[in-house]
């Protein structure tokens, strides 16, 4: 199982979650918008490192994840995602200064948004991966979707399990 | 500009109760600058509605539609049909917008998905603050150019109050700065420290909605019709 | 004389004037009014009674005024722009002194989100600087604000309220100056606890005569505990206790502190008569009426000037 991918995420340490059993059975879909300077790039890199990480998830490549809208992760829980995040360079190291940090307000902006709705705030987070950082976001990517299990399916798609 | 926020999402979806098809429609004036309102904020809402309608198990449409102004009756000519085919339309307009709609449209249910607040500016990324009451009696002359009726949590002429602490008021001091504090340090600065010991005489509020609804007829600028 | 109340005659024959404070009860319970005047009764030259103080629904003050009169009581009715238009408040003046109120305490009053219904909506109509100079219109021009003339006399002795601790400090004395020239005769100060501060306001006073043109009564509250001075200084707007005074109150053990409250207070009251210009001491013993007898004993107030 992973272990918590530290450093810089919105995720919380502890993490309550990951306290909680797995949903038999449930294999989730998990978007993740990655920019292209750090974490896509980081993608690829771990890719031509050949790691292994969960099929679960789904890249979208942004320029910047300040490009990144609530409205684009409340789109993706309305075709059926079950977790979304976001994954910008480290804090510091944003190609465009300071974009990963706009998009991190609005990852808790869209928390809350989601909250409305009845859907877990915790289906949604940020990371912030180097390029460097091949087997982090492999990391990432597995600790999400082991997140989400615990989660369970979107409660708009139950019928998925 | 208008202020307005969005009510919070379950009063929305009360109102709504089981209209099967709803048009959500925004405004592009003022509310889209306060990013409650706009084309942006229509689809977050619209999205919120169809997720919510989708866990409830709930059969919705929501359609989604923005105008350049809902307080204007020509701006409706493109979305008039399309308002028609919703149950409801959920205005995220100022109340003027939602009244519009009202008027303009007798057979359409219209509902609020605003608060109207005041007005106000974008006073930095994020913070829109309340600026003007419309008191119908300008005394920005008096006062450096801060107004103490919308700014003054008592709007009192003759501040401040004995609450004004570090510059802020006694009703919230992490978000409400004194008016009367920020007008004393104004005409200190403009070396006009006189004024404020001349007594401001009590207001004239006739002006104000004290005196009854407030309709501006220009005589000019009235519509010419033809005897036919 | 503008009034003929007790409290300005107090002042016209050039003693140290003194006033209690009595919180009338949140209800019709009149037995509490009664009980606490009969601690203050021969105490203090007149009692001001609050008008819903801190926004809190209360037995009115004009009923509180007239009920202290009946006991033989001298009241200062407290008026706050808050609950009442121009219309109200003129209305309600008639009934004050129709009643025999002669001293009034002209106030903004706070505002209603500290209250038990801040859901209200407040009304600000005028402020209280307006208010002082429509008061004194009434009382010397015998006419209403609206220019109208009142039928019958008018008499009132117009007290308010002033903040030294307040900000902008540099605002303080033009307020008081604009207060004077409303027409204000008497002013309470908020209580006093940074005495430097206050001292300085008081030299700007006089700097300008002020202290010539009103009759500037010092307010003092004793401390019953640390608790209570913490409680002042951190969630009372306007309030700031010094940390010399905190330290003492911690230095004496929890059972006496109330003592050491008071010692406090009849040191401040010492140093506070001593300033010149001050005319009187308002003396705010919050829920604390039935000490009032002591307090002002033991600050060598007593005893209080008698009139015929
Ligand atoms: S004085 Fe009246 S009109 Fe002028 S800014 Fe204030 S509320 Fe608006
Ligand atoms: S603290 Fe300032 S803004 Fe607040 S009520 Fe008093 S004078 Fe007005």
């Amino acid at each position: 199982m992973a272990e918590r991918a530290d450093l810089m995420s919105t995720v919380p340490d502890p993490d309550p979650l990951m306290e909680k059993e797995p949903v038999p059975g449930f294999e989730p879909l998990i978007v993740t918008i990655a920019c292209h300077y750090c974490s896509y790039a980081a993608a690829d890199l771990a890719g031509s490192m050949r790691l292994q990480y969960p099929p679960n998830i789904r890249i979208i490549r942004t320029p910047c994840t300040g490009k990144v809208d609530v409205l684009y992760i409340l789109k993706a829980f309305e075709e059926g995602a079950d977790g979304v995040y976001v994954a910008g360079c480290e804090e510091g190291g944003c190609h465009f200064d300071i974009g990963n940090l706009y998009a991190k307000q609005r990852i808790y902006y869209a928390k809350k948004l989601i909250q409305q709705v009845g859907l877990e705030p915790e289906r949604v987070e940020m990371f912030n991966i180097a390029a460097s950082a091949g087997p982090r976001f492999a990391e990432v990517a597995a600790l999400m979707t082991e997140r989400v299990k615990r989660l369970g399916p979107s409660p708009i798609n139950i019928k998925r399990i | 500009m208008i202020i307005a926020e969005q009510k919070p999402l379950e009063e929305i979806r009360e109102m709504l109760g089981d209209a099967k098809k709803v048009m959500v429609l925004g405004c592009g004036a003022c509310v889209t600058i306060c990013f409650a309102g706009g084309s942006k904020e229509v689809g977050i809402l619209s999205s919120q509605l169809r997720i919510a309608a989708k866990k409830d198990g709930k059969e919705l449409e929501v359609i989604e539609d923005t105008i350049e102004r809902q307080c204007e009756n020509e701006f409706f000519e493109s979305v008039k049909d399309k308002m028609k085919e919703a149950d409801v339309v959920l205005s995220i307009a100022c109340g003027v917008g939602v009244q519009t709609i009202a008027e303009l449209f007798p057979d359409i249910i219209v509902l609020p998905g605003l608060n109207t607040t005041s007005f106000g500016r974008p006073k930095e990324p994020g913070v829109f603050a309340e600026y003007c009451g419309g008191c119908g009696d300008c005394i920005l002359d008096l006062t450096g150019g801060i107004c103490p009726i919308a700014r003054c949590s008592k709007s009192l002429l003759n501040g401040p109050c004995g609450g004004s602490e570090n510059g802020m008021c006694e009703v919230d001091p992490k978000t409400i700065q004194c008016a009367w504090h920020l007008i004393f340090e104004k005409l200190e600065k403009m070396g006009r420290l006189d004024q404020i010991e001349k007594i401001n005489p009590p207001k004239d509020w006739s002006n104000s909605m004290s005196g009854g609804v407030r309709n501006i007829v220009r005589e000019d600028l009235l519509e010419v019709k033809l005897e036919s | 004389m503008k009034s003929n109340s007790n409290l300005e005659k107090v002042f016209a024959s050039g003693q140290l004037a003194v006033t209690g404070e009595l919180g009338p009860p949140k209800g019709t319970n009149i037995k509490v009014i009664e009980e606490k005047a009969k601690h203050l009764k021969g105490m203090v030259d007149a009692v001001n009674l609050t008008d819903n103080q801190t926004a809190i629904v209360r037995l009115s003050s004009i009923a509180s005024a007239k009920i202290l009169l009946d006991i033989g009581l001298e009241p200062v009715m407290q008026m706050v722009c808050r609950d009442r238009n121009r219309l109200a408040m003129q209305s309600d003046l008639f009934g004050a002194v129709a009643l025999g109120v002669r001293n009034m305490l002209c106030l903004s009053g706070d505002h209603q989100v500290f209250g038990n219904h801040p859901q209200a909506k407040n009304v600000y109509d005028i402020d209280s600087v307006q208010m002082i100079n429509m008061v004194k219109t009434m009382r010397d021009d015998g006419k209403l604000l609206s220019g109208d003339e009142i039928d019958g006399e008018f008499k009132m002795f117009i007290g308010a309220a002033e903040n030294p601790f307040g900000d902008p400090f540099a605002s303080r004395v033009p307020r008081l100056a604009k207060k004077i020239a409303a027409g204000v005769d008497f002013i309470q100060t908020q209580c006093i606890y940074d005495m430097e501060r206050f001292k300085k306001w008081m030299e700007g006073a006089r700097a300008r005569g002020l202290h010539e043109k009103c009759f500037i009564m010092a307010g003092v509250t004793p401390l019953k505990s640390v608790g209570m001075a913490n409680y002042m200084n951190n969630k009372v707007s306007g309030i700031s206790i010094p940390e010399d005074i905190i330290k003492r109150m911690k230095g004496v053990p929890k059972e006496q502190q109330a003592e050491e409250g008071i010692k406090i207070m009849v040191e401040q009251i010492d140093e506070l008569r001593k300033v010149e210009g001050i005319k009187g001491i308002h003396l705010m013993a919050i829920e604390w009426e039935h000490r009032v007898p002591e307090l002002v004993e033991r600050a060598g107030l007593l005893p209080r000037p008698k009139f015929d």
